[in-house]
């Protein structure tokens, strides 16, 4: 059974001159896996992300012909039961902990009072829960992060504290968008390990949006390439350096290589056709 | 001859109990003409060894000698014809209210050139723009295009070397070809010297030919690409850096 059934998703946004498409017509299905969304910027992917929360604000226009979530259409719920399923069933993380915590509360009392909301609990009670949540997201001295302010955390340790919030109400599924691209790379892995390991004790399903190819690759189990608002191209994770689309085979190529040294790097050429192909469906 | 030569460099903010020691004992040399990679994790002062060279950092002790001539904490006019830099994000570094003309002829202007109108023109066909985009906005292009105009600014002057900090790690991966194909070419065509800041090691590996690692202010080991690519790196941390960008 799928958790998510994404069919014929659409993002528009009316301007003064004309309606702009940011996803046309994306179809895709998550199961319990990590679902790894890439593209280059403007190519829909956090739209994707966002539209299946419903987080695009009017004068944004979403049509999808269903967005299940294990069975009950999303598009269908009103605008006070998607809040029950916001957070509660289906979380985001987003990129940049610096501009999603709030910079004059706790740490502490910002997770307390996220646990609170979803759940009937005790100060202490949801304290201690508070607690294990840091924990597990192998946060060494959780205490002192309980005490402390946002500005006085690290970007790996801010993202690792959202990553706890996150997971508080166990939701089904976590749509992560460029959760480690304002991270460095040593820490990048520790954030990425902590998510895996999530995925697997928990049973969770993971949609991860990110641009940097490799760390897709590395990372998820299926991945989603998606161009001008479409999905151009769908594989298996471990089999994306054999990708067969032009879009993908270029930005593959594009990138230097420590292993490989070239004079020059290959530079994308763009064809028209990719933007009006139709999109590929990821339905499983 | 060497270009860049940087000995016990240190840098630091503030003062007292709130003093941050960003720059530790830094030294190494770059040769005319060469490519130099600052690797390291954010927080390690790579960027900020740049912005001692340039004076952004007022902060420091050591000697910087910069084409033979050893740099006061006043800089001279002429250093600024000799170093310039580039920064890591487009977005943020070019004038909103300015048009690419005013950029590239303020610039020209204040450096004492006639030929203003001609020398624009040439910049911007040198930075693969052409002539249609010397009226617009910055809003009015794309990321890569605007790191484009970055470029031309800093080469206005005609340096002869240039601090690049981080240049494309706010642009796609595409774009990032274009744009390393670009600082390839200038470098060839000008007989340019680099200085890089990245923390992406692949991008040092195609652009430099030796690299410094930084970790908490100090450099942990200088070594060529060449050992980089063959994974030969000594020191625990640069190994464990190499490692994590496999």
């Amino acid at each position: 059974m799928n958790l998510l059934d994404v069919e014929n998703l659409w993002v528009r946004f009316p301007s003064r001159r004309g309606v702009f498409d940011a996803v046309r017509g994306v179809s895709f299905t998550l199961g319990r896996e990590r679902l790894g969304i890439v593209g280059e910027s403007g190519s829909g992917k956090s739209m994707t992300g966002r539209a299946i929360l419903r987080l695009i604000r009017p004068p944004g226009i979403v049509t999808a012909d269903q967005i299940s979530l294990e069975g009950v259409d999303l598009m269908k719920k009103s605008e006070r039961e998607m809040r029950s399923v916001r957070g509660q069933r289906i979380s985001m993380v987003m990129q940049d902990p610096k501009f999603s915590l709030n910079p004059v509360m706790t740490i502490g009392n910002q997770i307390i009072e996220a646990y609170r909301l979803h759940n009937r609990a005790s100060k202490s009670e949801a304290y201690a829960k508070s607690l294990e949540m840091l924990e597990a997201v192998s946060i060494r001295d959780p205490e002192r992060v309980m005490r402390a302010y946002p500005h006085e955390m690290s970007g790996g340790m801010g993202q690792r504290i959202m990553i706890a919030m996150m997971l508080i109400p166990n939701p089904e599924i976590l749509i992560a968008d460029e959760p480690t691209s304002a991270l460095d790379v040593s820490v990048q892995r520790q954030v990425l390990d902590i998510m895996d390991r999530l995925v697997k004790e928990r049973g969770m399903g993971l949609i991860f949006i990110s641009h940097d190819l490799n760390l897709v690759a590395d990372f998820c189990d299926r991945v989603l390439i998606m161009y001008a608002g479409r999905i151009v191209e769908i594989c298996d994770a471990d089999k994306l350096h054999d990708a067969q689309h032009p879009y993908t085979r270029g930005l593959l190529n594009s990138l230097p290589r420590l292993d490989a040294p070239k004079d020059r790097l290959e530079v994308l050429q763009r064809d028209p056709e990719w933007a009006d192909a139709d999109s590929v469906s990821g339905r499983v | 001859m060497s270009m860049l030569q940087i000995e016990k460099l240190n840098v630091w903010f503030g003062a007292g109990r709130d003093r941050v020691d960003a720059v530790k004992g830094a030294g190494f040399t770059v040769e005319q003409g060469a490519s130099f990679g600052l690797v390291g994790e954010s927080g390690s002062g790579k960027s900020t060894i740049l912005r001692a060279i340039t004076g952004l950092a007022p902060d420091w002790s050591g000697t910087i000698t910069v084409d033979g001539k050893q740099i006061s904490k006043a800089r001279v006019k002429t250093f600024y014809k000799t170093v310039q830099m580039v920064f890591q994000d487009p977005y943020a570094s070019l004038h909103p209210r300015h048009s690419v003309d005013q950029v590239l002829g303020e610039t020209l202007h204040l450096h004492g050139f006639r030929d203003i109108d001609t020398r624009v023109v040439k910049l911007l066909d040198d930075v693969g723009l052409g002539q249609k985009f010397r009226f617009r906005y910055p809003h009015q292009l794309s990321g890569g295009q605007r790191q484009r105009v970055a470029i031309a600014r800093a080469l206005a002057p005609e340096p002869q070397l240039l601090l690049l900090d981080e240049p494309t790690s706010a642009l796609d991966v595409s774009v990032q070809a274009e744009i390393l194909n670009l600082l390839t070419d200038l470098r060839k065509d000008r007989g340019l010297t680099y200085l890089m800041v990245s923390h992406d090691l692949s991008v040092v590996g195609h652009m430099c030919e030796r690299l410094a690692v930084m970790k908490d202010g100090e450099i942990v080991e200088i070594m060529d690409v060449a050992a980089l690519r063959g994974m030969q790196a000594t020191h625990p941390y640069s190994q464990h850096l190499l490692e994590a960008s496999i």
